[in-house]
């Protein structure tokens, strides 16, 4: 029972080697990925539901024990990423299907989805600092591929950054992780808490700490570091720009999250500090390329960064409230930017642009895209009933608890920048006078929407609901403010 | 021994730096292909360079030196090999497809194709 764990990374993985076989049998592709997707969501289902009953999850693979072989580790926080990783992947496939067009999906459009989805819930799960890296290059390599695929001169110029960019974040993860070999002498992370809880307060572990943060902040598109993130997801077409937007990013925020509430919290006056106000900059400099642009997707990619912010002061400021209010807004941030990637993607099929001043009066012809647009922009701003609310609140309480009154402040107005970034696209291109568009009669609108509104009515639930989630959700926390409950779950002393 | 590996990889890096900050896109490739080689080197010295016999049981020696770095440098060879043949072959296509290699000229203008 306990092998429910690898069933989402390995589900994937199979499905990714059965359909490289016939890549040019596009019907079969599409089913095998759909049912195989949807197996997944089970899987990861049944995976939640294991964890919440029984507590945290390890699995050792091949039965070397803790600390000599890798350990898969499923706690709270990482089952329920697992879960709206799958759910994002079965309404981006379903968008692509219609979407993506031929060429590309006989060109294994679908195998490196898969691999994609086995990097994700990989480095979600691992429990072992060299087995994320690998996870990592997995995801990575997948991402590359997904970039450039079709070939078309945006996509290869802006491919030739992000690889580059990549491949030195990942040399550094490499030397990071010799750092770190060398002062503690383990690769498994909870034998590297205990080790560094025996240190104690050693210079070179803030050092290792805040080498992790540049590595992973180059993955997560952090305040100084975040440069080459509007450019690269500027280019591939809307479904991969969704699996962009509201997977890769986020990994590298858990990754900060499970390093610095696992590791490096001894010296969290430096550390946290430093993770408090790159996070207060990033937010910053998000609000503005988001207020900044009149391109619809600039403004939704300008988002990523502005969340990635919120979600890292929770982080920073380290109380249980907080770390319950970040992971709220982690999940509620990835289902909401591929709901709104997906539908930015399908008002750019039915106008054939992404610039504002070219779109106007789609609300007539299109009430349905229209008004699920309208919710999923209130759902991102985080008003009351939606799913951006509970999470923003606790993470501004607990930001005004501790006394960081700018952090949080900045939090706030955030929001009402935000919203007026969104709402921006709302007012200039739903409403005014209807236009008429070249090559909207045969956009496949129906079958388009079908994906983002379930994702939005999963956003609407998932605000509704937060009442019912909210054990959940603070199980994840607890283990995140309390890494003894890891560290014994993994170590079984 | 672990000062003079630690110098040699610190150039190795000056060099990687400096190429990867350098115009042309071959240039750059070659710069990321040191920056890895100094990252191995950086895991096996990191791990120790004590003496020791290979890590084969048959060898029946004493001591031994410590097997795990080598099989993670080996790990992360064959992903940078993965990767650096990807990326020259996409450098490839790129020159072909947009006729430079100069990547002053890759910039395109913002927001358009």
């Amino acid at each position: 029972m306990n092998n429910l764990i690898i069933l989402p990374i390995l589900i994937p993985l199979i499905t990714g080697v059965i359909l490289i076989f016939f890549s040019k049998k596009i019907l079969a592709q599409r089913w095998i990925s759909a049912i195989s997707s949807i197996l997944t969501i089970i899987a990861a289902v049944l995976l939640v539901n294991h964890v919440y009953k029984n507590g945290i999850q390890t699995m050792d693979v091949s039965n070397w024990e803790a600390p000599y072989g890798i350990t898969l580790v499923s706690d709270m926080l990482s089952a329920l990423l697992v879960l709206t990783t799958s759910v994002i992947a079965l309404a981006a496939l379903f968008y692509s299907f219609k979407s993506i067009g031929i060429e590309r999906e006989k060109f294994y459009y679908y195998p490196v989805v898969n691999f994609l989805l086995v990097g994700v819930n990989g480095a979600f799960t691992t429990g072992d600092i060299f087995n994320l890296f690998v996870f990592f290059e997995v995801m990575l390599m997948s991402s590359y591929v997904l970039m450039v695929l079709g070939g078309t001169k945006i996509q290869l110029r802006e491919s030739i950054k992000y690889i580059l960019v990549n491949v030195i974040s990942s040399a550094l993860f490499v030397i990071a992780v010799a750092y770190l070999y060398s002062v503690v002498g383990t690769l498994n992370m909870a034998h590297i808490s205990v080790r560094i809880s025996e240190i104690g307060n050693a210079g070179i572990i803030t050092i290792i700490a805040v080498l992790f943060l540049i590595v992973f902040g180059l993955k997560g598109a952090i305040f100084p570091l975040y440069f080459w993130l509007p450019g690269s997801y500027y280019a591939p077409p809307a479904p991969i720009m969704a699996l962009f937007g509201a997977l890769l990013t986020k990994v590298g925020v858990y990754s900060i999250t499970r390093t610095y509430t696992l590791f490096f919290y001894h010296d969290a006056g430096y550390t946290h500090q430093l993770l408090q106000i790159l996070a207060i900059m990033t937010i910053i400099a998000g609000v503005i390329g988001a207020i900044a642009y009149l391109d619809i997707k600039k403004i939704i990619i300008y988002n990523i960064i502005v969340a990635v912010g919120v979600i890292l002061f929770g982080v920073s400021v380290l109380t249980q409230e907080s770390l319950t209010g970040s992971i709220f807004y982690l999940i509620h941030d990835m289902n909401i930017k591929a709901a709104l990637f997906l539908l930015v993607g399908i008002i750019i099929r039915i106008t054939g642009t992404s610039d504002l001043d070219k779109i106007s009066g789609l609300l007539h012809r299109y009430p349905g895209l229209g008004w699920t647009f309208f919710i999923a922009a209130l759902a991102l701003a985080g008003i009351p009933p939606l799913s951006g609310f509970a999470g923003k609140l606790m993470i501004v309480r607990a930001g005004f608890e501790v006394e960081s009154y700018v952090g949080a402040g900045i939090v706030l107005m955030s929001s009402l920048l935000v919203l007026f970034s969104v709402m921006k696209i709302f007012i200039k291109g739903f409403w005014g006078a209807p236009r008429a568009y070249k090559g909207e009669e045969d956009a496949p609108v129906k079958w388009l929407l079908f994906g983002p509104a379930l994702l939005t009515a999963f956003a609407v639930l998932y605000g509704v609901g937060t009442e019912a989630i909210y054990p959940v959700i603070s199980m994840a926390a607890e283990t995140l403010a309390n890494p003894e409950i890891y560290i014994n779950a993994v170590l079984k002393e | 021994m672990e000062i003079l590996m630690a110098f040699l990889i610190g150039i190795l890096f000056m060099a990687a730096t400096y190429l990867m900050l350098s115009k042309s896109l071959l240039r750059i490739i070659i710069g990321t292909g040191l920056l890895s080689h100094g990252a191995h080197l950086l895991i096996l010295t990191m791990g120790g360079l004590k003496r020791g016999a290979p890590p084969l049981l048959g060898e029946h020696a004493a001591t031994y030196v410590d097997p795990l770095p080598q099989a993670l440098i080996l790990t992360a060879i064959v992903i940078s090999f993965g990767v650096t043949s990807f990326f020259l072959v996409l450098a490839y296509r790129a020159y072909q497809e947009l006729g430079t290699d100069n990547m002053d000229r890759l910039r395109g203008k913002e927001g358009h194709e």
